[in-house]
């Protein structure tokens, strides 16, 4: 909030928590506008611009409690209702970080069987409220930006990308410096699903060290990494020497992670992969117990009950896969599973955990 | 008479009793995959009029008093508007959040992990006092702590004793200050005295419930009252009104649930290898239902249907007047009792039960439906079970965490 500096807007409500007990001023403030709420992050829908057929970036104005110092790469959650229920999902704010902003904007492709992804691109009209969840990720443009850099980007994984390739526009334009020498390569199916097409090329025909290398797969197939010609040798000869960011289809990630193991490269490699941040300790480990599909396997305890689960091919529901969205959660019957963000332990009988954050600590049971 | 098998009792074949469960089942697989945009319509449009009727009688009580003007209809109005709040946040919405009826929302704001109600029992002892405690063990004679709530004698099977004779009076204490006596219920006050409460547990409950009956109280007896200035004891004297209107209303609605004469008592033998369908039928002959319009209803957070609430606890309490169409016909189907009347003939049943039963037993007669095809239960001895020995519980009652304090 932009008077967050000058008046104590938090502590002021803080204070007004006496009157609306056990209840907070939030909860009856929403009611007059629903931005001013810090109790979920919120935001309204502004804008929804057509990026492609079937991609649409969001301009979200957020709501109180909202910080815009991301950094540039790093993506937020995003909730919305559907048929009632809460559904969310994580998406890179492709809009540079302002730290006196007004809105962020997020650039979503409609999957062919994501049913959130297909109704935020079609189905939000502007004024929607969604929920948000604050700006995470490491996958981001590191300050000052090395002197060489390489994109590898596929599909919609362009987004975070493009934030970074904004917030060096930016930083070029206001102090008059050259962009950092920046190759970027990008796969699409065809032209007209590349988002952010005729942005690329401008940014290219304003910046003579940003060279965009298109490859559109449906005509001209897969990227080939080690191939001379097609491959990062030809499109790139001095890839080894740059820091490189990738983003893109999880086969394409795997690709490029093989080809820079190969390289002895993995230290130059980022990847995306939306990975949450654990800071307490495993668990011991069990054999979870899946009790209404009958399945059970062995997990250790750095093993998520989420992945165990969707290892032993239980149908597992999940969200945002790093705590914030309670998507996943699930009852456990019998047993114990530690929090791997906080190192808290659950294990009443027929309590509810969010399987996408905790390990098992022994045997346990849950109920799906 | 208390009931040691429900099978026996409501004359049905094993094969019958599964078939119920069946039904039952299915009831709830129908309203579980009908959720939808309107059930979560109906819950946030009645959160935002229950806090706009708080914030009205607020502020016509702060007003009144910053202004002197019309000082005794805006007493009237802002201690009616703070009581049917109060009413409708204890009742329709806090009651029922705390179940897990809106949890399939995934929504944290109307969340059973962590909503906390405008009364002074902290959610976390009321979700174990109650969803587990009462919905698990619903009128099982020394497992439902409900069952007179450790100070009146609802069962010819509590044993009797001299100190019952004050019954009518302990009854008008814990109508007026209700919230406070369901503020002590989960802390289990016999254990206390026999010493043989965990130390560290106890600590950690009457922590909570000093922290919350302060709050509660700070703001309703001291911050409003402060607020208003040389009209505080009109602010004050309407809060502490509207605090009894809801203490006396929820009370009766509670009272309605178990005690007119149609809800019947069980021994802990029927709870022994008691399989769901026969839960199902234990939370129909336990618990009764009370006829009205949809007004009284919302008003009374849909307990009117407490035979529905207590087979489905986690269904959304907008369902429960369809529901009850459906469970109603089961009922007829297999001749299974089912209790309803209006509201003041089950509060008065409940009523005669607690003058009566404040009498030994040879003095006054059951008013129970006499089946008697067992013979009488012998007298029950009244201790409390702790978790440690009782069944673990069941999922569909409403979640329940224990916070760390």
């Amino acid at each position: 909030m932009a008077g967050a500096t000058t008046i104590p807007w938090s502590r002021l409500r803080g204070a007004g928590d006496k009157l609306t007990t056990p209840l907070h001023p939030d909860d009856y403030l929403r009611l007059l506008n629903p931005l001013w709420s810090e109790r979920e992050l919120r935001g309204r829908v502004e804008e929804v611009i057509p990026e492609t057929d079937d991609a649409a970036t969001l301009v979200i104005r957020p709501g109180w409690g909202w910080r815009y110092d991301h950094r540039p790469g790093q993506y937020v959650g995003i909730g919305v209702q559907v048929d009632g229920k809460f559904q969310w999902r994580s998406y890179s704010v492709s809009s540079p970080p302002r730290r006196k902003g007004r809105t962020i904007s997020i650039t979503v492709r409609a999957m062919p069987e994501g049913k959130l992804s297909a109704h935020l691109v079609n189905g939000l009209a502007p004024g929607t409220i969604v929920r948000l969840a604050l700006p995470d990720g490491d996958f981001v443009l590191p300050d000052p930006p090395p002197a060489k850099m390489l994109f590898l980007v596929g599909g919609s994984g362009v987004t975070p990308v493009m934030a970074m390739l904004r917030t060096m526009d930016r930083r070029a334009q206001k102090n008059g410096r050259a962009l950092p020498d920046v190759v970027m390569h990008y796969s699409s199916p065809t032209p007209e699903r590349m988002i952010f097409r005729d942005e690329l090329d401008d940014l290219e025909a304003r910046h003579e060290s940003l060279t965009v290398h298109r490859l559109h797969t449906d005509l001209d197939g897969m990227l080939d990494l080690a191939d001379a010609e097609r491959g990062l040798d030809g499109i790139c000869p001095d890839w080894r020497e740059r820091e490189t960011w990738a983003c893109g289809p999880g086969p394409m990630l795997d690709a490029i992670t093989e080809h820079y193991r190969a390289a002895g490269l993995e230290d130059r490699l980022h990847l995306e992969r939306f990975s949450l941040e654990l800071g307490g300790e495993g668990g011991e480990g069990g054999t979870i117990t899946f009790r209404n599909s009958g399945k059970t396997i062995e997990a250790d305890g750095a093993t998520t009950v989420l992945e165990a689960g969707e290892e032993a091919g239980v149908g597992m529901p999940y969200g945002c896969r790093m705590g914030i969205c309670h998507t996943c959660t699930l009852t456990l019957v019998s047993g114990t599973v530690r929090d791997l963000r906080s190192g808290a332990e659950f294990g009443q009988p027929n309590e509810r955990v969010q399987t996408c954050v905790t390990a098992a600590v022994g045997d346990c049971t849950l109920d799906i | 008479m208390a009931i040691s098998d429900v099978k026996e009792y409501t004359h049905l074949t094993e094969e019958e009793v599964e078939q119920i469960g069946r039904e039952l089942d299915a009831i709830r697989a129908e309203i579980e995959d009908s959720r939808g945009a309107k059930d979560a319509a109906y819950i946030n449009r009645l959160i935002k009029i229950q806090r706009g009727l708080a914030a009205a009688g607020r502020v016509t009580l702060l007003a009144s008093s910053a202004t002197g003007k019309a000082k005794k209809p805006a007493w009237v109005a802002g201690a009616a508007l703070l009581g049917v709040a109060k009413i409708l946040e204890n009742m329709e919405i806090g009651h029922n959040v705390m179940h897990g009826q809106w949890d399939w929302m995934n929504d944290p704001e109307i969340h059973s992990s962590n909503w906390e109600w405008d009364t002074a029992q902290p959610a976390e002892q009321w979700k174990h006092s109650h969803n587990y405690i009462h919905h698990q063990f619903t009128n099982v004679l020394g497992y439902d702590n409900d069952i007179g709530y450790g100070i009146l004698r609802m069962a010819r099977e509590q044993k009797w004793h001299p100190v019952y004779l004050g019954q009518p009076i302990y009854n008008a204490l814990l109508a007026s200050l209700f919230q406070w006596g369901v503020a002590l219920h989960d802390l289990d006050l016999e254990r206390i005295r026999k010493g043989q409460k965990d130390p560290k547990e106890m600590k950690r409950q009457l922590r909570q419930i000093a922290r919350k009956g302060r709050n509660q109280i700070l703001k309703d007896y001291v911050v409003y009252p402060a607020l208003s200035g040389k009209g505080w004891k009109s602010t004050l004297t309407a809060n502490m009104t509207a605090n009894l209107a809801r203490n006396l209303w929820a009370y009766v609605i509670i009272f309605c649930g178990h005690f007119p004469d149609g809800a019947l008592h069980f021994t802990e033998e029927e709870i022994e290898d008691e399989t769901r369908s026969e839960w199902y039928l234990r939370q129909i002959l336990g618990a009764a239902n009370f006829n009205g319009g949809p007004l009284l209803h919302i008003m009374s957070g849909n307990l009117g249907f407490q035979i529905e609430h207590h087979l489905f606890p986690d269904l959304p309490s907008n369902r429960y007047a369809d529901i009850a169409v459906r469970v109603r016909a089961l009922c007829e189907k297999y001749d299974i009792p089912y209790t309803t009347g209006p509201l003041y003939q089950q509060y008065g049943q409940a009523l005669r039960t607690i003058i009566k039963l404040s009498l030994p037993n040879s003095m006054t007669s059951s008013d129970q439906p006499p089946p008697m095809t067992e013979p009488p239960t012998p007298a029950h001895d009244r201790k409390r079970r702790s978790d440690d020995e009782r069944p673990p519980r069941r999922r569909e009652l409403g979640g329940w965490m224990r916070s760390a304090s």
